[in-house]
């Protein structure tokens, strides 16, 4: 375990950059997922359309073609940008479409009488959205919300091959290849690492499901 | 109604295809043509006789051999889409298995990437590895190294109108962004010259050549030999700035502490070298791009 302890800076710095895609494909996905989610229930016809196109793209598209389009097809359509928005920006669609389905789900537990008191009271379809449905939706879907996010944190591993230096797993590679360390305290290191952000971050969601779960 | 879910649906189908097709039409494969008349071949000894119990007897007695090679590098290690292997050190492995008694068609190529050599070594899933392996101190640690077969040397690649890049030195004044293989030892090594928010990495160089293709990077760095089979590819898009700024000894890694077959590696290599088949092999590869032809370099006492 040598090579964990002396190569601890190289580590730190890989769990901050996995840290910092995590947290911004984290906070993108969660509000595109919650758009597409609000475009999947919406009374316009047009705006289904989108919702349900894009979950469906970006659902069934494994997050490699999805990462290698934003990093290989954007550039040839005369898009340029660094990979870090790049890698970001793919993990975020991606993982939104799961977010708008765990959201969706939510959407559909909440009794429909609360829809309807919503609009009885002469709210419209925006205001009992956002004010009565969408609140009572995300509290009772935090689990799935969850799996989806410690989903994405993994998924992150990948992003780092498409041009984002530094993240946890490019670190590893990094020592096992460059500076021929062997692979398993190496990878230990790594696997540590995701779990020191993926553990946390499953207590925390018990917690919120605990504070926050509606009683029905 | 069912007609407009159809149309949906279709609409869908059609956009995904769409961004499968832009994310596998690029990339490219331009292979040196195998005419097979004047191919090179490298010459086998009959009946070889060795010391027995050296590694030499025990490969040279079953009559086959476990080379670890790259299967995507141009020039030096290439697995052509009809299955065979050619390039440099392909050659190199076939000449020292043809001292040992062992035809072409009797060696078994696995394909050992950077990140795996010192592993499959150890492992003993490979006999040796030939596979523009650089030696270094840390690495020696873990396998031992015959050679060097041949000298490369880190350069960069940029794109055929770049005036500005004129060697690593220039990388910082142009603000340049630089590509290479992530592990690899160019990419240690470049960090000396860039910032390290300039340094972009991807899992092989085929990608960072498509980067700089579009513009995403001003250049991509590593040995002289791996540039030299993109620039080949690129159909005169890149160019070589022939300014190489390192010193990367290849050498044939075998098993910690086997000097023997070391020791008959390195005579191998001497024998090549005096009568011309160590020329030939590069002729037959490298040589086709490359202007000119290495001499051996000085070799490493065994240990």
């Amino acid at each position: 375990m040598r090579v964990i302890t002396d190569n601890l800076p190289l580590y730190l710095n890989g769990l901050a950059t996995t840290l910092r895609i995590c947290l911004y494909s984290g906070l993108l996905a969660l509000v595109l997922g919650t758009i597409m989610a609000a475009f999947r229930v919406s009374p316009l016809a047009p705006l289904r359309a989108v919702g349900t196109s894009w979950v469906n793209v970006f659902r069934n598209c494994p997050l490699l073609v999805v990462l290698f389009f934003m990093a290989f097809g954007l550039p040839e359509l005369g898009i340029n940008g660094s990979y870090f928005v790049f890698g970001t920006l793919g993990l975020a669609l991606y993982t939104s479409a799961f977010v708008c389905e765990a959201i969706r789900s939510g959407i559909n537990a909440v009794p429909p009488g609360q829809a309807e008191a919503a609009r009885a009271i002469g709210l419209g379809f925006g205001q009992s959205l956002s004010l009565i449905v969408l609140p009572q939706a995300v509290r009772s879907v935090i689990p799935p919300l969850g799996s989806v996010l410690i989903a994405m944190i993994k998924n992150s591993a990948i992003a780092g091959a498409f041009g984002i230096g530094g993240d946890l797993f490019s670190v590893g590679e990094n020592l096992t290849s460059a500076q021929g360390e062997a692979a398993l305290p190496v990878l230990t290191g790594v696997v540590l690492g995701y779990l020191i952000i993926t553990i946390p971050a499953g207590l925390l969601l018990g917690i919120l499901e605990r504070k926050v779960a509606v009683a029905r | 109604m069912r007609s407009s879910r159809r149309t949906r649906v279709t609409a869908v189908l059609a956009a995904t295809l769409g961004l499968v097709l832009t994310a596998c039409g690029s990339g490219s494969t331009n292979q040196l043509g195998d005419s097979g008349k004047d191919r090179f071949q490298a010459p086998v000894a009959e009946n070889p006789s060795f010391e027995p119990g050296t590694t030499m007897a025990k490969l040279s007695k079953q009559g086959t051999i476990t080379v670890g090679t790259k299967f995507d590098q141009p020039l030096f290690g290439l697995k052509g889409l009809d299955g065979t292997m050619q390039g440099f050190d392909v050659e190199i492995a076939r000449i020292i298995a043809g001292r040992l008694g062992i035809p072409a068609d009797k060696i078994n190529w696995v394909k050992t990437p950077s990140k795996s050599r010192e592993g499959y070594i150890e492992q003993g899933r490979v006999d040796m590895v030939v596979a523009t392996y650089t030696i270094n101190d840390k690495r020696a640690q873990r396998v031992s190294f015959a050679g060097p077969y041949y000298q490369a040397g880190q350069d960069l690649m940029v794109k055929a109108d770049n005036t500005e890049i004129t060697g690593p030195k220039s990388l910082r004044e142009a603000g340049a962004k630089v590509c290479s293989a992530r592990g690899s030892t160019p990419s240690e090594e470049i960090k000396k010259y860039i910032d390290p928010d300039n340094l972009v990495l991807f899992d092989v160089y085929s990608k960072c050549a498509d980067a700089l293709r579009t513009g995403q990077v001003d250049a991509v760095t590593t040995d002289n030999v791996i540039l030299l089979g993109l620039v080949n590819e690129s159909g005169g898009a890149f160019k070589l700035v022939r300014k190489p700024f390192t010193e990367e000894p290849y050498g044939v890694g075998i098993t910690k502490g086997d000097v023997a077959f070391c020791e008959f590696i390195n005579k191998t290599l001497t024998e090549a070298a005096q009568n011309g088949t160590y020329r030939k092999a590069w002729e037959a590869t490298a040589g086709k791009v490359s202007e000119d032809t290495p001499q051996l370099p000085e070799l490493n006492t065994c240990s």
